[in-house]
């Protein structure tokens, strides 16, 4: 009967499908190029910004006044030397580590802060969903960078300081898209079902809602990490985030741009690294997107 | 099957108490029309009263858009009602606080229609089926697995399946883990809202016969929401039809089939696919669609369709009053002389 039809549909016992869980992840990153792509480019990312300094050939800090503005593949500097003589190859590979830490910390500050207010506002409804969606409209309807730079100007430059107004100005996005993900579930039948259980509100928030808008939340932040990565440099490179000496690709583009016209090297490869770190989390996070799709699950 | 739902209606579980009154229920909905416009207003269940007899399955029959559905959740508390009373043991469910209606939702419990959209996807059948226990704090953790994996098999199910999701189960195996939720915290009315509709014809009399096993064994009483009349008449004691959020004739299932009064009713069942190709079955076609509910027609709201429309039904809106015994209808042919009545009766071939 019915009963059968489960069990010869899916021979495989508990243990022998946790097994094949990673493997089926693995299969179907395979499976799609771009996916490829993007995952590699990350890995090679964390591995930089882990192991930059061993990594790294020259000291990316160590100013050799007589070795500078050297061209690409001269003495050693495969990727030539800044106007103080560090080589452009180390400052780039140890400048990733402030990228990663960046976009990360602020993903993780940017969604936490989103997802609570998008939670909320579309569990709760009400007046209190109308007074945070206002405050979302007000600053969505500021660009992105400008707010960024009004709130590091305020906190000052620095890594942490960096971090939060990047957060400030991006956790919007979580909310809003939060917001309606909330919107959605809190209509579904299941949702009626468990309040027609009895289920209290604050459980049916904590074990029905959320654990449905975790994907959501995945596809979102990892898209929204390159966004800040990109932000994070423009930020440097207009002198208000992370500041020299350390070496981060926004304030090596800061940096270089009085010698773009004489010496094209400094700014081009931080700007190929920024690129290529954007271009790989987008891709990767395109990739999750279409496979932990809902909709998409079941083939 | 037949001879089951028959012998359960004389049998001796059913009582005359009423389990369940409900008096003059209203939901109505405000439909917004811009900043300058005033608002519809759109009666999804417009004045009804009706009371459930413990142990009885009581029907309510209607097109789409009727106002069954809407009734059912709003005597679950699941939309709140506009105005009216429903008393569950004498207490009244709409003027109850929130916790203490969640409290009570442990003897109130419900399936749903869709059986794809009222499981949690994220949760594994162990845990669907925790949740009621765990809520109203029945047994303990341990007594809990064995509880529920008893249950699963009652429903057909075993305990192997314990961990899956419910995306792992066709839509008949859904719809049991969905009525097992809803009995495992031994409940006492069960609001079964379309059940079956969304299953395949064979797998529907699987599930109806489970339900109907379910309600022996616990003594459950249901109210079947239901579009479907062969489904109705197999399983239900009384049915109440409805027809623009109004009920137009609540009797016994048995009366109602053989001696539908209201010309509603009457198109309803005739309308029933015959069961025998070379059965003759005179069908009565309504003309036009059911008119819409946020302007519902003047007087009797079945006027407009109705084969037997008389002037005053234009105007004047007919009441729910007895006709025969037991058998309460809202049409004024009968509110006229006997001679009449007998030309209405068109479907008593049957």
């Amino acid at each position: 009967m019915e009963t059968g039809t489960v069990t010869t549909a899916n021979p495989l016992n508990v243990k022998a499908k946790k097994e094949s869980k990673s493997k089926e992840i693995a299969r179907k990153l395979l499976r799609s190029w771009t996916g490829v792509i993007g995952f590699s480019l990350i890995i090679l990312l964390l591995i930089l910004s882990i192991f930059g300094e061993v990594i790294a050939p020259f000291d990316p800090m160590d100013a050799q006044l007589r070795d500078r503005l050297l061209p690409p593949l001269t003495d050693g500097h495969l990727l030539g030397t800044d106007q103080l003589g560090r080589d452009i190859l180390s400052r780039v590979i140890v400048g990733a580590r402030v990228s990663v830490v960046i976009g990360l910390s602020t993903v993780l500050l940017a969604g936490l802060i989103g997802t609570i207010v998008g939670v909320i506002a579309g569990y709760y409804r009400g007046w209190i969903d109308i007074v945070l969606m206002r405050i979302v409209d007000v600053q969505l309807s500021f660009p992105f960078i400008l707010l960024v730079l009004v709130i590091s100007a305020v906190l000052g430059a620095g890594l942490t300081n960096i971090v939060i107004s990047l957060a400030l100005a991006g956790w919007v996005i979580f909310a809003r898209v939060i917001r309606s993900e909330v919107l959605a579930l809190r209509e579904k039948e299941f949702i009626t079902a468990a309040i027609a259980t009895g289920v209290p509100k604050l459980q049916i928030l904590v074990r029905h809602i959320l654990p449905n808008i975790f994907t959501p939340i995945i596809i979102l932040g990892s898209l929204q990490i390159g966004t800040y990565i990109i932000a994070e440099a423009s930020v440097s490179f207009l002198g208000f985030g992370v500041q020299p000496p350390t070496a981060a690709w926004g304030n090596m583009l800061d940096e270089g741009k009085d010698y773009i016209f004489n010496s094209w090297w400094l700014i081009t490869f931080p700007g190929i690294a920024i690129i290529l770190t954007a271009l790989g989390v987008n891709l990767f996070g395109d990739w999750l997107r279409d496979t932990l799709d809902p909709e998409l699950k079941g083939e | 099957m037949l001879a089951a739902g028959f012998k359960k209606a004389g049998g001796d579980e059913m009582t005359d108490i009423p389990i369940l009154e409900v008096t003059n229920l209203k939901k109505y909905y405000k439909i917004s029309q811009g900043l300058f416009k005033s608002n519809i207003v759109v009666k999804a269940v417009d004045d009804i009263s009706f009371s459930i007899k413990k142990g009885e399955t009581f029907a309510l029959v209607g097109e789409s858009g009727c106002g069954k559905s809407t009734t059912g959740r709003t005597l679950l508390r699941l939309t709140e009602a506009t105005s009216g009373e429903v008393r569950y043991k004498g207490k009244d469910l709409m003027s109850l606080p929130y916790e203490k209606m969640r409290f009570l939702r442990k003897e109130l419990q419900m399936v749903f229609q869709d059986p794809y959209a009222s499981l949690n996807p994220k949760m594994t059948i162990k845990q669907i089926l925790t949740e009621p226990l765990r809520v109203h704090k029945k047994y303990t953790p341990s007594e809990r697995t064995k509880k529920i994996i008893e249950i699963l098999k009652i429903v057909g199910l075993s305990e192997e399946h314990l961990d899956r999701h419910p995306n792992e189960f066709s839509g008949g195996q859904r719809q049991r883990i969905g009525i097992a939720r809803a009995v495992i915290l031994n409940p006492d009315f069960i609001v079964a809202d379309e059940p079956v509709s969304a299953l395949d014809v064979s797998v529907q009399s699987q599930v109806i016969n489970l339900m109907l096993d379910l309600q022996k064994e616990f003594e459950l009483t249901y109210l079947f929401i239901s579009h479907d009349l062969s489904v109705v008449e197999h399983m239900t004691d009384r049915v109440a039809v409805m027809y623009l959020g109004k009920i137009v004739e609540l009797t016994e299932t048995e009366k109602l089939f053989k001696d539908p009064k209201h010309p509603y009713t009457q198109a309803l069942i005739s309308a029933v696919p015959a069961s025998h190709p070379r059965e003759v079955k005179k069908r009565i076609v309504l003309t036009g669609d059911v008119p819409n509910p946020a302007n519902p027609p003047s007087g009797c709201a079945f006027h407009t369709r109705c084969p037997f429309v008389m002037e005053k039904c234009k105007s004047i809106a007919p009441n729910l009053t007895e006709v025969a015994d037991g058998h309460q209808t809202s049409c004024h042919l009968y509110s006229e002389k006997k001679e009449e009545k007998t030309n209405v009766i068109i479907h008593s071939e049957v």
